[in-house]
């Protein structure tokens, strides 16, 4: 049935050398954990982007609950974790996702350092790389402040601190991100979930599609 | 003429390009300067704010003193309480606001046992002298701000919030 159905699509739009472009590829032996099990150290870019894939699923249904809006968001990510079917899980899937991430980008980043993979042909891929590490960090900081709590509110009045240290522009960074001169309030709130849910995920994708566009036409570097 | 005469397809390529240009740029224009909006808007502000405070009972030392505004932000208004660190100085009434230089905690007078004429900040052990003065060494990197501040019939009033300007 399923043969037949791909076989009626593939008649039509010749859809299998597509497929063969995105999926056959040829896996070196010295990236295969089956192979020698030390080359598990090459798997972290994959478990990133299998982390991320499940933040953003995740991240898609936490917005059927959330509101960012400073009189209901606390209540509305406290319905969703205590009143809501398996809430505690996805908010859960999502609050350790994102350091999981975090931890993952950084291990691949040191594999690809200490295998040398960054140097000539794959230069540009390092700096998409770090152009990736650094929109994980402001995911991890934007959504850091959305459940609305003290914690919260306190951890970004502090990264926003941070960010108007900046020489000559840091008081523009600041109340472009605060969305005003001195409070952080609702207009923080609306912002930041902007940026965590639109701006920086359009990012990511765009950066990602480049990574692996890269990845694939330079092929896995060599073996040490 | 001149001789670098402009091809039929050069033409179409800078017509395309000019009007490709101009859309995008109607299309960006009003959404940049939406997401811009609260670094361009003009802040009221400057009104004064009385407070509990008596001028009279002030002295040399700095006392904290609360009051409560009204605080607009943007679609949401509520009332707001905050604190200055208020002294005189011969005749002369200062407040200073307690928000720490380094990264935006609250500091407090004396808030060090070790360094009682000081303002200590909890959060990273920095330390202000009594105008306001960061002490080197510290995290500060430079004096906490100063409140306008007025004497209204014996009661202490606070304005908008400076750059110090006690510190030279």
């Amino acid at each position: 049935m399923l043969n037949k159905l791909y076989d009626w699509v593939d008649e039509r739009l010749d859809i299998t050398p597509i497929w063969r472009d995105i999926a056959d590829h040829e896996v070196p032996e010295h990236v295969n954990p089956a192979h020698h099990f030390s080359a598990f150290v090459y798997c972290f870019g994959g478990l990133t982007f299998f982390i991320t894939v499940i933040q953003i699923l995740s991240g898609m249904f936490l917005t059927m609950y959330y509101v960012p809006d400073i009189e209901n968001a606390w209540q509305s990510v406290y319905y969703l974790q205590n009143e809501v079917a398996f809430g505690e899980i996805v908010r859960g899937m999502h609050h350790w996702g994102s350091s999981l991430v975090v931890v993952m980008i950084f291990l691949h980043t040191l594999r690809v350092f200490f295998t040398g993979s960054y140097k000539k042909p794959r230069e540009l891929n390092w700096i998409v790389g770090v152009l990736l590490f650094g929109v994980i960090l402001g995911l991890s900081f934007t959504g850091y402040l959305l459940p609305w709590d003290m914690k919260a509110l306190f951890a970004t009045k502090v990264g926003i601190e941070i960010a108007a240290s900046v020489p000559v522009i840091g008081g523009a960074i600041k109340v472009l991100l605060a969305g005003d001169s001195t409070i952080l309030g609702a207009q923080t709130l609306t912002r930041f979930f902007a940026i965590h849910v639109f701006f920086l995920p359009a990012a990511l994708l765009g950066l990602l599609g480049a990574h692996f566009i890269m990845i694939r036409r330079q092929g896995i570097s060599g073996p040490l | 003429m001149s001789n670098n005469r402009v091809s039929r397809r050069q033409f179409l390529g800078y017509t395309l390009t000019g009007v490709g240009g101009f859309m995008a740029a109607g299309m960006l224009m009003p959404m940049v300067r939406f997401a811009v909006d609260p670094l361009l808007q003009e802040k009221a502000g400057g009104d004064f704010i009385l407070t509990d405070q008596k001028v009279a009972d002030l002295s040399e030392e700095p006392v904290r003193v609360d009051f409560a505004f009204e605080q607009v932000d943007a679609w949401y208004t509520s009332e707001v309480t905050s604190s200055a660190w208020v002294y005189k100085e011969g005749d002369k009434l200062i407040a200073l606001s307690p928000v720490c230089k380094h990264l935006g905690c609250t500091v407090n007078w004396g808030g060090d046992p070790e360094h009682p004429t000081q303002f200590f900040c909890p959060c990273h052990a920095g330390r202000y002298e009594k105008n306001g003065k960061n002490i080197a060494g510290t995290p500060p990197l430079g004096p906490l701000d100063e409140f306008a501040i007025e004497d209204r019939d014996g009661l202490v009033a606070l304005g908008a919030v400076k750059a110090n300007t006690l510190v030279k």
